[in-house]
């Protein structure tokens, strides 16, 4: 889709969202800068997101990337039912990660349930954004 | 793209899948070729949506104020589309698109389509897609589509060549009014918000928009609205101006002008973009532009004359034909 483009290069997209009841967005919304500064446009949904409200707004808005900001432990239960809501709408090709403080026992069920990476609390934000990159050019492929 | 995938997608459009909708709008936003393809196909589709702009200053509520009028228009039974525009970071040519947070009531209601855009780059308050973008809502049977500018308080006045109602908002204490007034966005404006006016000195701007906006050519004068866009209140009011305002012009004629204006506009952006990326594409390619670097560092020829040479270069019949009606 890109090489015949006129000008623009094809932008990722990142939708960042924070499910859940906790109320504090910090973390996330260091990832949502770090994310822009790696040259991504970010749609930053803000805190208390129901999992509906995030698989929505990854639709509507195209997103290549998912992040989910999960403090209060609730990963087990939000985490998976945003992922099967957004395949459930039909929308394909979409990365999950994961960030926040995961127990190390839940983050393998995690990936199972479809999660590309989770990224706990100090990750390195360039690292997330070359993870993303790097995942996207093997969708590519 | 592949034919088969190009068909999905307009059918989608057609039919209002959100998925293809927004694979569309995506395509249209990074594939221009592509994306006029599709627009093509849809645009028979097109012309019966509302299109409503809202403009004016960052932080004036222009998100919250859509947020509330979404809510308006669902209790009306109107399928709604939204567009909300923010900047593109001219550093990283990322973005931070935050307006759907406002909005986040109906984002799970299917008569609704939020789409967040960047400027990427593209001056005047909306993207190069928009217009595009519009085109496919409408074509997706939105009846009423609304469109946040990115408010720099700067010259936005790219709205009027999208939006069949302008409504620019302002809030007290920004200090933005001769901003505003600098920038020429009154003079746009078909309906006035004063936001926040929960705060104290909200009379006192509205007092002051009321002295400096003119009566426009047709007789008529913007009205004025003060709103609590967090609360829902005086909302009902803009809702019922910008239903109004879409009455008044349809009933004087003042719909199909403005659609012929702003085709006519789009027409102009478009040319004026194609042309000179497929100029300048096909003088990288040949190092034309590079082959000047000694006579434009010696001064021998103005970055005017480049101009020039490339066009006389690339599309010789252009200067050719405006020669002959000298
Ligand atoms: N006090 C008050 N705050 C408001 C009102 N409307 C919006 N806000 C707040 O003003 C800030 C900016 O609003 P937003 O809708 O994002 O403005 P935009 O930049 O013009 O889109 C947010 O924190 C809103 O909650 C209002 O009527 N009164
Ligand atoms: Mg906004």
């Amino acid at each position: 889709m890109t090489s015949d483009s006129i000008g623009a290069e094809r932008k990722v997209r990142v939708l960042v969202a924070k499910p859940g009841l906790d109320g504090h967005d910090r973390g996330a919304k260091v990832v949502a800068r770090a994310l822009r500064d790696a040259g991504m446009e970010v749609i930053y949904t803000g805190l208390h997101q129901t999992p509906e409200q995030i698989a929505e707004a990854a639709v509507q808005e195209d997103v290549d990337v998912v992040g989910l900001s999960v403090l209060s432990g609730a990963h087990t239960t939000l985490v998976p039912r945003v992922i099967k809501l957004v395949k459930e709408k039909g929308k394909e090709d979409v990365i999950f990660l994961v960030g926040g403080i995961i127990p190390p026992e839940d983050v393998a069920a995690l990936k199972e349930q479809g999660v590309a990476e989770v990224f706990g609390p100090g990750s390195n934000t360039e690292k997330i954004a070359e993870f993303i990159k790097q995942k996207l050019g093997e969708l590519a492929n | 793209m592949a034919s088969g995938a190009l068909e999905v997608l307009v059918d989608g459009v057609l039919k209002g899948d959100p998925v293809r909708l927004a694979r569309a709008i995506s395509v249209v936003e990074n594939d221009a070729r592509t994306g006029s393809t599709i627009v093509q196909r849809v645009y028979p589709r097109t012309g019966k949506a509302h299109v409503v702009g809202f403009t004016g200053p960052p932080g004036a509520g222009k998100s919250t104020l859509v947020g509330a009028l979404i809510g308006m228009f669902r209790a009306k039974g109107k399928a709604v589309g939204v567009v909300a525009v923010d900047p593109t970071s001219p550093f990283s040519g990322g973005a931070i698109l935050g307006d759907r947070i406002r909005m986040q009531s109906y984002g799970t209601d299917p008569g609704v389509f939020i789409r967040s855009m960047a400027t990427r780059g593209h001056l005047g308050g909306l993207s190069r897609a928009t217009g595009d973008v519009i085109h496919l809502l409408d074509a997706s049977g939105k009846d009423v589509i609304l469109v946040e500018t990115v408010g720099s308080g700067q010259s936005e006045v790219d709205i009027m060549k999208y939006a069949h109602t302008v409504v620019v908002v302002l809030a007290p204490g920004l200090g933005d009014e001769v901003q505003v007034i600098k920038a020429g966005i009154l003079e746009i404006a078909d309906i006035l918000v004063v936001n926040k006016a929960d705060h104290e000195d909200a009379d006192k701007t509205a007092t002051a928009l009321e002295m400096l906006i003119e009566t426009k050519k047709d007789g008529s004068k913007p009205p004025v609205y003060k709103t609590i866009a967090t609360k829902g209140l005086g909302v009902s009011g803009v809702f019922e101006g910008i239903q109004e305002h879409g009455r008044n012009l349809k009933a004087a004629g003042g719909w199909q002008k403005r659609v012929w204006d702003s085709f006519l506009a789009e027409v102009r952006t478009n040319i004026i973009e194609e042309s000179a990326e497929r100029m300048l594409e096909a003088a990288a390619k040949e190092g034309f532009l590079n082959g000047l670097y000694d006579d434009a560092l010696a001064r021998k020829v103005s970055p005017r004359e480049a101009s020039l040479m490339v066009i006389r270069r690339y599309a010789p019949e252009i200067l050719d034909r405006s020669a002959m009606n000298d």
